[in-house]
Order: structure tokens, then C-alpha cells, then sequence
């Protein structure tokens, strides 16, 4: 035997192996299959890690409770990593091989987009948890997604700072996606409200000090309130550069930032610090007649009883992605993925941790502004902010 | 070595094989997506192994190539109106215009200043390609217009698989022409000893920066397929994370051996989908199998197991 | 803008980049090091400095005071420094520096997929250790942990050259660095010297990686980044020299200030790699380079 020949039967056997080992076990046919694709590790994982052990936390909750239809769910996740092209991949398997019925997220809008054309090809609804404005405008047939977008988040600062009488702001923004983003949305609508940019700088992911930045922005004559859009550590740095400058103007950080991490790492430097978040945040502090509160109280409860960490909104988004497509099941009354489809695109009055959800066939979010509330930070905690006028 | 089974001949015809046997065992479109993955990959990977294995240079930044060839596709179809397979001739270009400018002057420095040289640029076309959103989309990517050839749209796993298998074999086969070739031969003893080369009449610096730009060359063509087949590209892919991982692949496979680089690409695209139990312990398995294969397969696994066979033979 | 405030701006940017220039300093000399004991360029250099954060928190979490946790955090860097050189980078003996690139870069990536297993994947912060208060000067503010920093790293810069100069075994490292086979000769344990290399080299990360987490926090995935960005700094002084490593450092860390403040700050991540560039094409040899850029 020549020794490329050996080489030939070795590289075959090792293919072989590796084939088998591919080959996923079908489960039994009766379960309904709901799939995921996770950045459950990697940059954006502190928004992948909730979701991921929401969707484990509540499928065996349902599946206790006697399941769906009276069949089992059946999860099936994938960590992408942040990384869209393992997604797309992700994606592939879960339509070739796990044959599921439904997928729930898409953590990052990079793997969001990069899955979409295969959920649509494969006729599969897909309710993303990311969340930049393009996943659903312009409307993919079969793409949902839960989180509100970041247009509605600059819209709502904007709302707030508009109220306060506050025109002439200096904007410091990531240039991770997150922040990349939703500056440019901001941009975009920031003249409806008759505010004007006088200094727009950025950071990188991983930078760990911007007064540089933040002493333009101090600099800019006439400034009356400074916009943060960013999430991961930047927003903490910069908040605690902000205090070290001594600026005193307010402070708008963006829903990237709602989890109570951003209050640990931020310190005393957060006090006063606006954003605008969802109703699970100030759970607690809800008034009794608000429809939402029974949700999100019974999901913080959950979550913190069963995984000992604070609750965040990301780990809300993909509750509620669950809870939609768990509905639009119970509707269709069959686990056929086209009758899921147009049961989902049917959601009316869901009340999930991220606001009330309304769809239509021309709006695949169903979230209004009156969904996020305007938080400021009082004494290391969420408190809600009243109505200013 | 010489006649028809020639290791060139041999190398050439197991590719062959393996792409036109592989589909008979393929159960659904997945495995067609994870081996045109394994294609593309590898095709790059050859490209690396041009620098790598027969130039005894390592390039820190090859992702970068990968981008612009990625980038190429994306932008040209979408903004200028060019057709796609102009974009993927442009960015080739481009690739190796880019790696003419920045080799040249560091290729004349002895030693491995390249993999700095090279670790800096890939940073950089990474930096630029997220920042220049209004052109690239930014950090969430930019979506690919597909792949058309007379009107027809080419799309699927299936497409992808037999165009980045013919084009892998059609690069492997330049990559094994060339280490029989003159300037391979050139290549190969700059690799065992640049002050000899140099004595025997060998232009080093030259033929290391033509090694370098058909290594760009292969990155880039290798990133306009993956951006035509998934039609969405991000920066990440451009990283220096994804450097990384192509010049593991050229390292694991064997360095020299454009079967081993075949091999490599093979083994680091299908590990993340059989290791999807093991997620949390991906990371370090990865760290650890590359440390792991560099310190007791020092030669790679293909040229490694093919020594151990021959000696077993003997 | 009146001659005041432009001082005062001046004055803010030059303490930004001073705080993080003295991080990328320590970590290139910690590059420096290890280079000039084994020729190897260690890619998992960052990892130290995340380590020595990372392990702070960790231990001071648990209940122990903050100096012995730092303490633990660099014994333990160091541990992980000595291990590297005899389990990962010794066994290899002979191989090409692509070969021993590519180890360190395995390591490095090993060290973080188990720093993500034991510690987590979450941001983490320490306490400053002189308060939060920060000093005023000429308009500019200044935090008393920058201070921390800028004299943690001279302090370090100062120790090692008493080492090196003063010492017995610091006159066998630098021997050794000069010319191995000489110093093998002459009965210096060249295989003890590098080992010590390392763990000197981990010792600095560690401790930069401590004394800068209470201003920027940490993460498992902090190392790269600063490996980096540390390595151009070493690159700009002149690889293999300890003194251009720590110049090399601090003026990476002012230019990206500067240039974020002056300039544009959506760049300031490419100025380390453009400088890399620019070395190369210009000067090889760096700022303050050794005779030869050549090391066969």
C-alpha cells in the first residue's frame, strides 16, 4: 500500500465517524419541537445566558404541567456565540435535521438576519429576541421578534428630555452593533422633537476609559443632558467617568443596560440615571391595577428562585417569545408550523414582561411606546418616573 | 514520488473522492451546508499553506482577506450595480493588491515580522469594515445578493456544495502544481534555510511575497463564496478570532500538506457542531487541542500519521 | 475656548492615556520579558492581567480581605505562568516561533474557556482602594486609583531594574538573554531563568490586572484585547527592550487619548495597529531597539 492510499482510507474512516456522530437522535414524533439558537456564550452572552435558562426554566415548567395539546415540548438550543454564521448553520439543523416547529430567538440581530431567509424558506415561524428595527420592518412573512426596538427606546428618551425641556444634548454611543445601531436610529428621529446633537461621540466595545470622549461632550457649549446608547460594560464606564468629570447635566442610559448588573458595576456614579426599560425592572413597585404586574411578578419570582441571579429584561424577551408562540399553539390546536404562523401574527392582548402585545400582518413586534416606562436610579435601585409637566 | 501516482496525483484524486462520494452518505441539506462550510474553509486554508507550509511564514491577519473578498460581493452587487462574479475577481484583486503593499517592505526584515505585520492589518480591516457603516451595514452585517449566472439564482446548500468543492479542488490542484514547480522547489528551500536559498541564487524576499499573495488571493476568493452562500456577512468574519482559526487549521492539519490543510478546516468547522453538548467547555477543548497538537504533533496530523504509518511499514 | 479650559483639556486626555498607558506598559513589559528569555512572543500574556483581576474578585468575594486576595491572585498568575512555560512552551523545545506563537495563542485561549467555566461570563468590579473622590488639577480630574496605577507600574519598573542590575540572578537572567549558549556555559541554568521569566511576566500582568480593575472592571475575556494592544506597545518601544516596552506603553495609551479627544474617537482602536505598521515599514528596530532585528 502506498502511503497516500493509507492516508485516504484513514481520512475516510475519520468521516465516517464523524457523520455518525452527527447524527442526531430522533426523539419520539409526538413532542412538539420548539428550537433556539442562543449566543449563550461569547460577547453578547450576558443577554444569551438569561434567555436560555428562561426557555429551560419554563418549557419544563409547561411539561409538568402536562405540556401543550396534551403532548411534551421539546427544546432544542444551540449556541451560536454570537456568531452569525454558526447560526445560519444552527438554523439549517434545526430545520433539516431537529425538523422543529417553531424557533425562539436569535439573541443578536447579526445572527437574527443571518437565520431569517432559512426560517423563511423552510416555511418555520421565527421569533427573534434581538433587537434592532430591520428583523421586522421591512415584515418577513414568517420573522416575529419580542424586544422593542431601539427607534422606540430613543423615541421614549426623547419623550422624557422633550418634557424636561431639555433641546441640546451631547450623544455618546458603543460601536457594537447594540450601539451602532441605535445611534443611527436615534439620529434619525431625533428631529421630530426638536433636539439638536451638538457633540456625538463613540467608544469601542472594550474600552475601559472615555473621559477623552466625555470632555468633548462636558465642552460642548450649552449642553443640557448627555444620551448613552450601549450595552455590556461601556455604559458603566462611562457612567463613572461622567461622575469623575463632573458633569452634571443629566444622564439617559438606554434599555441595554436593564439589568442590575449595570447598578453594581456603575456604583454611586448611576444615581439619578434615566432609561427607559420594561415593567419587569420596577416589578415590585407596579401599581396593583396595572395588568402587567401579575406577569412579571410571577416571572421574577420564578427566574430568581430557580437560577439565584437578578432578573433582566433580555431573559423577559424570550418569556415572552415562549408564552406568544405557546398561545398561537393552543390556538392553531396543532403543531402544524403555517398554523402557528398565522396564529402568531394573530397575538392580541398578550401580556408579557416586555409590554401588551398586539400583531397584525403589517406589524410583526406589536409593541407601543406606552410599553417601555422612563426608569431613574434612586439609591442603587429601579424607581419609576412620574409624568413630569 | 514521480509516474501516476505521483503525491500530487494522489492528494488530488482523494479530493475528488471525497467531494463526489461524500453526498451519497449526506442524510439532509445540513450536511451539504457543513461540508461546503468545510470547503470554503479549507480553501483558504490551502491558500494559508502556500505561506505557511512553503514559505515558513505566518500571517496573523488572513481573516482580513477574508473580509475584503467578503465585502467584495456584498458591496459591489448592492451599491456600484457590478455583477457578482466581477466583485469576486475584484476583491481577489484587491487581496492581493493590499498584500503586494503591506508585504513588500516587512518581507524584506528577516524573522517573523509578517505575523506582527499581518496581526495589525487584519485589526485594522476588521476596525474599518464595522465603523464604515453607511458602506458595510456596521457590526450587524450587511445581507449578500445572491449568486446569479444567466439569470439564474444560485442558492442552497446543495449549489454551494459542488461549486466550493470544484473550487477547492481547482485550488488545491494550483497549490500542488506549485510545489512541483520551480518557484515551489525556491519556495520549499527558503523554508529550510533562508541564508542557503539565499546563497544558491534565490530572490527569498520575492518569492515570500508572491507566497503571501496567492495566500491573499485564496482567502479572498474563500470569503466571497461564504458571503454569496449565506448571504448575510458580519465583520466578526474579518477578526482576529477567525485568523486564528485559519492558521490553526493550516497548523492541526500539517503545515505543508494541502491534504492536512483540508483535513484542518475539516476538523475545526465540524467541532463546534458535534461539541454543541459540551458548549461550555468548547473554548477550552479548542485552546487545549491546539496546544496539545502542537507540542506532540508537532508535524500535523496529516504528515504526522503519514510517518507513523510508513514507519509501522517498515 | 480660553487658555484655561484648553489647559485643562490637555491636562484630562493626558491623564486617561497615563492610566491606560501604564496597563499597555505593564503588559509589554511583561511581553519583553519572556521574549528576551526564550525568543517566544506570548500571545497569552493578557490572560495574566485578566487572572489577577478576575481571581481578586473571585477570592475577595468569598470572604477574604482584598490585599491577601490580591496576593492569592498573583501566586496563583504566577503558578499559571510557571506552568505554561514547563508543561506547554518547554516540551515544545526546538519547535519554530510560528509553532510557539501558535502554543501561546492555544494557551491563551485555553486559560479563558476555563476562566469562563469557573469564574463567569459576567462583568465584575473591585473597590477602589483610596476612595472615589477625584483629585482636581488645573480643571482636569484624576482619580485616586489612576494614581494607583501609574505608581504600581513605576514602582514595578523600578524593582525590576534594581533586579536585574543589583542582583546575582538578575545579571544570570539578562546574560541569559544575551546569549544563551555563553551563559549555559558560564553555568547559568538557563531552563530555571526562563521559567522565572514567565512567572516575573505573569507576576506584572497579575498585578496590573489588580491594580486597574477597580477603574475599568473585568472579565473573563478582558486578556485579549490588552495582549494586543501591550504587544504594540512593545513592538513601538523596540521588541526585546524592557525600558522601550514601558515608553513604547505609555505613549500608545497617550496617542490613543489624544487622538480620541483631538481627532476622532472612532478610530482610537486602530492607532495601536496602525503604529504596528508604521514601525515596521519605518523602523523596525522601534523606538529604543536592540542593535539587530534579526534573531536566528
Amino acid at each position: 500500500m502506498t502511503k497516500p492510499f493509507r492516508g485516504v482510507m484513514l481520512l475516510t474512516i475519520a468521516v465516517a465517524c464523524m457523520a455518525l456522530a452527527m447524527a442526531v437522535s430522533n426523539a419520539l414524533a409526538q413532542d412538539i419541537k420548539i428550537g433556539a439558537s442562543l449566543s449563550v456564550t461569547g460577547p453578547a452572552s450576558f443577554l444569551g445566558a438569561p434567555e436560555d435558562k428562561t426557555l429551560h426554566l419554563y418549557v419544563d415548567k409547561i411539561n409538568a404541567e402536562g405540556g401543550v395539546l396534551g403532548k411534551k415540548l421539546q427544546l432544542v438550543i444551540y449556541d451560536d456565540g454570537g456568531d452569525p454564521n454558526k447560526a445560519r448553520t444552527f438554523a439549517t439543523r434545526l430545520v433539516e435535521e431537529d425538523k422543529v416547529v417553531v424557533v425562539v430567538g436569535g439573541t443578536t440581530t447579526g445572527a437574527t438576519l443571518a437565520m431569517a431567509p432559512i426560517f423563511e424558506d423552510a416555511q418555520i415561524p421565527f421569533v427573534s429576541l434581538a433587537g434592532a428595527v430591520e428583523i421586522i420592518d421591512p415584515v418577513r412573512k414568517y420573522v416575529f421578534k419580542t424586544p422593542h426596538t431601539d427607534r422606540m427606546a430613543c423615541e421614549k428618551i426623547f419623550e422624557d428630555l422633550k418634557a424636561r425641556g431639555l433641546t441640546k444634548i451631547g450623544m455618546i454611543s458603543g460601536t457594537d452593533a447594540f450601539g451602532k445601531s441605535m445611534h443611527e436610529q436615534c439620529l434619525k428621529v431625533v428631529g421630530n422633537y426638536g433636539i439638536t446633537v451638538l457633540a456625538d461621540e463613540s467608544y469601542g466595545a472594550q474600552d475601559s476609559d472615555m473621559t477623552p470622549q466625555l470632555t468633548n461632550i462636558k465642552n460642548a457649549a450649552g449642553l443640557q443632558a448627555v444620551v448613552n446608547p450601549g450595552f455590556g460594560q461601556g455604559p458603566a464606564i462611562v457612567t463613572r467617568n461622567y461622575k469623575q468629570l463632573g458633569i452634571t447635566v443629566p444622564l439617559y442610559e438606554s434599555h441595554g443596560v436593564a439589568s442590575k448588573s449595570y447598578i453594581d458595576l456603575a456604583g454611586p456614579a448611576a444615581e439619578a440615571v434615566r432609561l427607559p426599560a420594561a415593567a419587569l425592572l420596577v416589578a415590585d413597585q407596579l401599581p396593583d391595577g396595572d395588568p402587567q404586574k401579575p406577569v412579571v411578578v410571577a416571572y421574577k419570582r420564578a427566574y430568581e428562585k430557580a437560577t439565584g441571579q437578578p432578573v433582566s429584561t433580555f431573559g423577559g424577551h424570550a418569556y415572552d417569545g415562549l408564552f406568544i408562540v405557546i398561545e398561537a399553539i393552543r390556538r392553531a390546536g396543532t403543531a402544524d408550523p403555517k398554523r402557528i404562523r398565522d396564529e402568531i401574527e394573530r397575538t392580541t392582548g398578550f401580556i408579557g414582561t416586555g409590554g401588551i402585545v398586539n400583531m397584525s400582518p403589517s406589524d410583526h413586534l406589536g409593541l407601543n411606546l406606552s410599553a417601555f416606562r422612563m426608569l431613574e436610579i434612586k439609591n442603587g435601585d429601579w424607581t419609576m418616573v412620574t409624568a413630569t409637566h | 514520488m514521480r509516474g501516476i501516482f505521483s503525491k500530487r496525483r494522489m492528494t488530488l484524486l482523494v479530493l475528488v473522492a471525497l467531494v463526489a462520494v461524500l453526498p451519497l452518505v449526506f442524510p439532509s441539506g445540513y450536511y451539504y451546508r457543513v461540508a461546503a462550510l468545510v470547503w470554503i474553509s479549507a480553501l483558504a486554508a490551502v491558500g494559508l499553506n502556500i505561506l505557511m507550509g512553503y514559505a515558513g511564514q505566518v500571517s496573523l491577519g488572513h481573516a482580513g482577506f477574508f473580509g475584503v473578498g467578503a465585502y467584495a460581493v456584498a458591496i459591489g452587487p448592492a451599491r456600484l450595480g457590478l455583477a457578482s462574479w466581477i466583485c469576486i475577481l475584484l476583491g481577489a484583486a484587491a487581496s492581493g493588491g493590499i498584500a503586494w503593499l503591506v508585504g513588500r517592505p516587512i518581507l524584506r526584515l528577516k524573522g517573523h515580522y509578517l505575523a506582527i505585520g499581518t496581526l495589525g492589518f487584519g485589526v485594522l480591516i476588521a476596525l474599518v469594515l464595522t465603523s464604515e457603516a453607511k458602506w458595510t451595514g456596521g457590526p450587524d452585517g450587511t445581507s449578500v445578493a445572491r449568486l446569479a449566472v444567466a439569470n439564474m439564482r444560485i442558492s442552497g446548500p446543495t449549489a454551494w456544495y459542488w461549486i466550493s468543492g470544484f473550487v477547492l479542488v481547482f485550488g488545491a490542484w494550483l497549490a500542488l502544481n506549485l510545489e512541483d514547480s520551480p518557484a515551489g522547489r525556491a519556495l520549499r528551500a527558503l523554508h529550510d534555510s533562508e541564508i542557503a536559498a539565499a546563497l544558491g541564487g534565490i530572490d527569498v524576499a520575492r518569492h515570500k511575497l508572491w507566497a503571501f499573495v496567492l495566500a491573499a488571493v485564496y482567502a479572498s476568493i474563500a470569503g466571497s463564496e461564504l458571503a454569496l452562500f449565506d448571504g448575510f456577512i458580519t465583520p466578526d468574519t474579518a477578526g482576529f478570532l477567525h485568523s486564528i482559526e485559519l492558521v490553526a487549521m493550516v497548523v492541526l492539519g500539517g503545515m505543508g500538506s494541502v491534504l492536512g490543510s483540508v483535513v484542518g478546516a475539516a476538523l475545526l468547522t465540524t467541532l463546534p457542531q458535534l461539541l454543541t453538548v459540551f458548549v461550555e467547555y468548547e473554548q477550552a477543548l479548542l485552546g487545549l487541542i491546539i496546544m496539545l497538537a502542537m507540542i506532540f504533533l508537532r508535524l500535523g496530523i496529516v504528515p504526522g500519521v503519514q510517518r507513523m504509518l510508513a514507519r509501522s511499514a517498515s | 475656548m480660553d487658555g484655561f479650559a484648553t489647559m485643562a483639556e490637555f491636562l484630562q486626555f493626558a491623564f486617561s492615556g497615563l492610566t491606560v498607558g501604564a496597563v499597555y506598559a505593564l503588559v509589554a513589559l511583561g511581553f519583553t520579558i519572556i521574549y528576551n528569555a526564550s525568543d517566544v512572543v506570548n500571545f497569552a500574556q493578557g490572560e495574566f492581567v485578566m487572572l489577577g483581576g478576575m481571581v481578586t474578585v473571585a477570592v475577595s468575594a468569598a470572604g477574604i480581605p482584598l490585599p491577601l486576595a490580591a496576593l492569592f491572585a498573583v501566586a496563583l498568575a504566577v503558578g499559571v505562568g510557571v506552568a505554561l512555560h514547563r508543561l506547554a512552551i518547554e516540551p515544545a523545545h526546538g519547535a519554530s516561533p510560528v509553532v510557539l506563537i501558535i502554543i501561546t495563542i492555544g494557551a491563551s485561549i485555553f486559560i479563558r474557556g476555563v476562566a469562563q467555566i469557573v469564574f463567569d461570563r459576567q462583568f465584575h468590579k473591585l473597590p477602589s482602594f483610596s476612595g472615589d473622590a477625584p483629585f482636581v488639577l488645573f480643571g482636569a480630574t484624576i482619580l485616586p486609583q489612576s494614581l494607583w496605577v501609574m505608581g504600581g507600574a513605576g514602582a514595578i519598573v523600578v524593582v525590576l531594574h534594581a533586579f536585574f542590575e543589583r542582583t546575582i540572578l538578575g545579571k544570570a537572567v539578562l546574560a541569559a538573554a544575551a546569549n544563551r549558549l555563553a551563559a549555559r556555559l558560564v553555568g547559568i541554568d538557563t531552563r530555571l531563568i526562563m521559567t522565572l521569566s514567565f512567572g516575573i511576566s505573569a507576576a506584572i500582568g497579575a498585578v496590573a490586572g489588580i491594580l486597574v480593575t477597580p477603574i475599568t472592571l473585568t472579565s473573563y475575556n478582558v486578556g485579549t484585547l490588552l495582549a494586543l494592544k501591550g504587544f504594540a506597545g512593545g513592538m513601538l518601544g523596540g521588541m526585546g527592550n524592557p525600558l522601550g516596552a514601558v515608553l513604547g506603553g505609555l505613549l500608545l495609551g497617550l496617542v490613543e487619548a489624544f487622538g480620541a479627544g483631538y481627532l476622532s474617537s472612532t478610530y482610537k482602536d486602530g492607532i495601536a495597529f496602525v503604529m504596528i505598521l508604521v514601525v515596521l515599514f519605518v523602523s523596525p528596530r522601534g523606538l529604543l531597539g536592540r542593535r539587530s532585528v534579526e534573531r536566528v
